[in-house]
């Protein structure tokens, strides 16, 4: 900024100077990538004239790891692990869209038993993310307690996927052509008692949070995103049915049998974050639902594709004791379990919105080249323009209402 | 009844008064504070572990102490961060288990790279390698943290061996039927 020269005495002549200096000018602000309230490692650049912000521009791709390169170097199976660390909040859904991408290539279908366990992973994921989002997003308009309380029931969650598949938070559970292994004895009452434990803290959550006052008055009206936007930008997920469009691939192109269980798909009236709020609460209630209706109709059978014998590696107690079995094994585990050629794109409703994998095989068990669409980064790639216009107090509240992660965002 | 639009009504003044929020909030809490904790003293109080669990994976030896691992490398090729390293060797001639042939004469699992994800134990064709119940691996150094074969084996030690497959060959090679 040029010094003006103004006299020293003329009082009225220097106020005005001072004025003109202050007022037109733009303030850059960073916001992030370690800020508590950007859920991870997004920076936002922001141009504030006050408090008001005139610009922003999300920067991000501080979390990237290359998992798209990395998966061209391992064959499939190994590639699962890796796909719990895209939406690390609800990881078993990736593994399922992971697998179920790499079946659709092979033209595999899966016995029913274990799409109904696919199914009820889902719907745990889903749950699992939306306790989070909701209770982040509670804690960011300033409620702490409502973030304790369903991290509480999160927990339980976690205690069951630690009885599914032996790990609390990075499941790795499915493998192409079928799962890691069965479901435990009992595992569906302790999911049945805990779905039945989580519907009060629901009710516990709608009354300390959705009628409250301050809440309401910090999210009403604010980041509206108009339908038109939303379907612009690429939005997904609760916040594009938050905006009122309802595209939900569990109705609109069922996989996993999500055609046979009864459940409503929750669309907002205005697209502010008062409706992605609602939208999240009622998803929640829809899922438990979706739950109770697998634990109820979980049929037997084999939970794996018995007849793939070049994808799913043979059981153990074949292998230890057959040489053909054990031959087999070494064989998918050095080679990858065997894909043809092609190349194939799937998509499925995550929690967070809509997670595709686009692969291109060459034959074998490696990819040639894979690229991931994450929900995360398509549905931050609305903010330079929701958030121009709004405070910088707002910000929180409108990135809490949006639920990503940046896991999945940068990959 | 697909879709359904999430109901939506403006704050009644009852609600706007802001009073109903602190009633009940206050309920909430004091009827939290009269239910079960649901947090453990960490160090004293230990979370159960359920069966199946995937924690700091170790080497077993069978019932008869045999060292189960035959050193195929298997582990070592299929683990995704590449945290095991193994050096195969000869199971020397005086040995018991000489039919076995071969035996793992280095194995190392860097912690410090592993990922619990268990796909070492998943392929392994020996039932070698298990992960099991330590969940808190510390340490003081890096080197202190790359578990050598000696300290997997103190990590594992026995495991029941429903198969006892080299018994059953060494067992089958001495009634004559080595191709059993």
């Amino acid at each position: 900024m040029a010094i003006k020269e103004v006299s020293i005495g003329d009082i009225s002549a220097r106020g005005a100077a001072a004025e003109q200096e202050f007022q037109g000018e733009h303030l850059v602000v960073n916001m992030g990538p370690s800020h508590p309230a950007t859920h991870g490692v997004l920076r936002l650049k922001l141009e504030l004239d006050g408090e008001t912000v005139t610009k922003c521009e999300p920067v991000v791709g501080y979390l990237h790891r290359g998992d798209e390169k990395i998966a061209e170097n391992m064959t499939y199976n190994q590639f699962v692990p890796y796909t719990d660390r895209l939406d690390y909040l609800g990881p078993i859904h990736n593994n399922v869209t992971f697998a179920m991408a790499v079946e659709k290539l092979a033209g595999l279908e899966v016995p029913p038993r274990c799409q109904a366990i696919r199914l009820l992973c889902c719907e745990l994921a889903r749950v699992q993310s939306h306790l989070l989002g909701v209770g982040v997003y509670a804690m960011d308009c300033g409620s702490i307690t409502a973030f304790m309380y369903t991290f509480t029931e999160r927990e339980k969650i976690y205690s069951l996927l630690e009885q599914l598949c032996g790990a609390r938070f990075t499941t790795s559970y499915t493998r192409i052509g079928g799962l890691q292994r069965d479901i435990p004895d009992g595992w569906l009452g302790n999911v049945r008692k805990v779905v039945d434990e989580m519907e009060p803290v629901l009710d516990e959550l709608d009354a300390l949070i959705t009628r409250n006052r301050i809440f309401y008055d910090r999210t009403v009206g604010l980041g509206v995103i108009s339908k038109e936007d939303a379907i612009a930008y690429g939005l997904t997920g609760p916040n594009l049915r938050g905006s009122g469009v309802a595209l939900d691939l569990r109705k609109d192109d069922p996989y996993l049998g999500y055609e046979n269980y009864e459940f409503d798909v929750p669309i907002g009236s205005t697209g502010d974050c008062y409706d992605r709020w609602l939208v999240r609460m009622v998803e929640l209630r829809e899922s438990l639902k979706i739950i109770k209706q697998v634990i109820d109709s979980m049929p037997d059978g084999p939970w794996y594709a018995e007849e793939a014998k070049k994808i799913f590696a043979p059981r153990k107690d074949k292998v230890m004791t057959s040489m053909e079995e054990l031959i087999q094994n070494f064989m998918i585990v050095t080679e990858g379990p065997q894909i043809p050629e092609g190349e194939v794109y799937f998509e499925a409703e995550n929690p967070k919105g809509l997670l595709g994998f686009y692969i291109v095989s060459k034959g074998g068990g490696v990819p040639y080249r894979m690229k991931i669409r994450s929900p995360s980064f398509c549905n931050l790639s609305i903010l330079p323009k929701l958030v121009p216009g709004h405070m910088v107090a707002d910000i929180p509240v409108i990135l809490g209402s949006f639920d990503f992660v940046m896991g999945e965002c940068d990959r | 009844m697909a879709t359904k639009v999430v109901e939506r009504k403006p704050l009644s003044i009852w609600e706007r008064s802001y009073l109903p929020q602190i009633v009940g909030g206050l309920k909430i809490t004091f009827k939290n504070m009269f239910k079960p904790t649901v947090t453990l003293e960490y160090p004293e109080e230990r979370p159960e572990i359920p069966p199946g669990y995937r924690g700091v994976p170790t080497l077993v030896r069978d019932p008869n102490g045999r060292e189960k691992c035959v050193s195929c490398q298997l582990c070592e090729f299929v683990c995704p961060p590449k945290a095991i390293r193994i050096t195969p060797g000869e199971i020397p001639e005086e040995s018991e288990s000489r039919h076995v042939e071969k035996g793992p004469q280095e194995f190392e699992i860097n912690m410090l790279r592993c990922i619990y994800c268990g796909l070492c134990q998943e392929v392994c064709p020996e039932e070698a390698i298990w992960l099991q119940d330590i969940y808190s691996f510390t340490g003081y150094s890096r080197e202190e943290m790359v578990n050598d074969k000696q300290k997997l084996y103190e990590l594992g030690g026995t495991l029941p061996d429903p198969y006892y497959k080299w018994d059953r060959k060494k067992q089958a090679e001495l009634e004559g039927n080595p191709h059993h």
